[in-house]
């Protein structure tokens, strides 16, 4: 059972790694321009996070908050304010529209020690400390919904980094509550959540 | 914040002397101190400072949820409006909750924490909120539900909501305020009463709605949903 496991995982990474190769398949250079940094099917890389299966309202919103330099962490000044620079809104449609049809891949990247208690910072928060429930906005798999984010499989890293940013009062989408659900967690619940994360499907 | 400029600046016009300079160093400092004030409880520009103290930093709490105003929000479940509730009504839901008279899971786990005179507090500071409407209702059927709020719908057996609710839906007591509610929410709870409220055996006051929610059809409840929704 096992072994068959084995075998079709290797099958479906191989195929999916085909079906998702970004040289001259078929893919748009708009598209060519994204995946250069969030990796080949969009699936995430190093710091760029993965934007295969994220909501297209998600997308649009975080085009636009760039675009008008209202998120302003590093890593965006850096390369997401000139990466949409030039991004018309029709192509930006486009584009939020195919990342999120892509199925998303786990990154699994985690601490799997930690899994268990992120899930339960996840979904009660810590009432006591005025950690609230990220299951409330962001749903019972992490799926996201609207204009509010999946973050299920995001990539320990980046979910990590982005919670201690809203902490240290760098900003995102205008009227976003992230910064206020940020500024209550500590280090080690940020761990937690970020190891939790990296692993929902 | 804007009356503390003009009055720096209004000092710091015409007249010398030695009394006019302590007055412009003093109303210098008021301004610096309450733009300190004001800006530390703005949040575009700088560092978030989780607030001190138990009140403030559980109300904090409550609207990253319930929005900044306590105006509702729309995460993946409607979260209502608290701003203008009746202070009973707010804290009769959350003993609810506790008791879990009222199923919610994520409700219960809020407010087991919360002491009674917690309870009390944050259900006066959320009554004298008053941002307006979330908004976001459909318009077609707000004269519809118009009609129903004020003139029920008496082959249905159901009273005209305005009778309790009050003819501005501002509620009265332990009546809560419909008045500015979040659309999906109300719809939400008028469609599935009987689900959340009223469990457990324990006497709930929640019992009076269950006949009204249960006699209106779903258009209906939209209808009064979005009618409700746009009062101010």
């Amino acid at each position: 059972m096992k072994r068959i496991g084995f075998q079709i995982a290797i099958l479906a990474m191989v195929a999916s790694a085909i079906s998702t190769a970004p040289a001259g398949a078929g893919e748009s250079a708009a598209v060519r321009n994204c995946t250069w940094c969030h990796g080949t099917g969009a699936q995430g890389y190093t710091v760029a996070p993965r934007l295969a299966g994220q909501r297209p309202q998600y997308i649009m919103s975080q085009i636009r908050s760039f675009r008008v330099h209202a998120r302003n962490n590093p890593f965006s000044k850096q390369y997401m304010w000139g990466a949409v620079a030039a991004l018309d809104a029709s192509t930006a449609y486009e584009l939020a529209n195919y990342f999120a049809s892509i199925p998303p891949r786990p990154a699994n990247d985690g601490d799997g020690a930690l899994a268990s208690r992120g899930r339960t910072i996840y979904m009660d928060g810590i009432p006591e400390a005025n950690i609230v429930s990220c299951y409330a906005c962001h749903g019972p798999n992490a799926e996201g919904i609207r204009d509010i984010p999946r973050l299920g499989g995001l990539a320990y890293f980046y979910i990590k980094t982005r919670l201690e940013q809203w902490g240290e009062g760098y900003h995102s989408t205008p009227g976003s509550p992230m910064p206020m659900v940020a500024s209550h967690l500590g280090p080690e619940e940020v761990e937690a959540l970020a190891s939790y994360l990296s692993f929902v499907k | 914040m804007v009356g503390a400029r003009s009055v720096a600046a209004d000092a710091s016009d015409g007249r010398r002397g030695g009394r006019t300079v302590m007055t412009c160093a003093r109303l210098t400092l008021l301004t610096a101190v309450l733009a300190t004030a004001f800006a530390a409880s703005g949040r575009a520009q700088e560092r978030m400072t989780p607030a001190r103290g138990g009140l403030e930093a559980k109300l904090e709490y409550c609207k990253t949820c319930h929005g900044l105003s306590g105006q509702g929000y729309l995460g993946y479940f409607p979260m209502p409006r608290l701003a203008g509730q009746q202070p009973e009504y707010i804290e009769a839901q959350l003993r609810a909750f506790i008791e879990r008279r009222r199923s919610n899971p994520i409700m219960r786990n809020v407010a087991h924490v919360l002491s009674p005179s917690m309870i009390t507090a944050l259900a006066n500071h959320f009554h004298h909120l008053n941002p307006p409407p979330f908004g976001g209702a459909p318009h077609a059927q707000i004269a519809a539900g118009k009609r129903i709020y004020e003139d029920g719908l008496p082959e249905a057996n159901v009273p005209a909501c305005a009778a309790c609710h009050g003819a501005e839906g501002k509620g009265q007591n332990e009546i809560p305020r419909l008045a500015g509610q979040v659309y999906q929410y109300m719809v939400g709870q008028l469609t599935g009463w009987r689900t959340e409220r009223g469990q457990g055996t324990a006497v709930d006051t929640s019992a009076i709605m269950a006949p009204t929610a249960h006699n209106m059809t779903r258009s209906q409840i939209e209808a009064v949903a979005a009618y409700v929704s746009n009062l101010p």
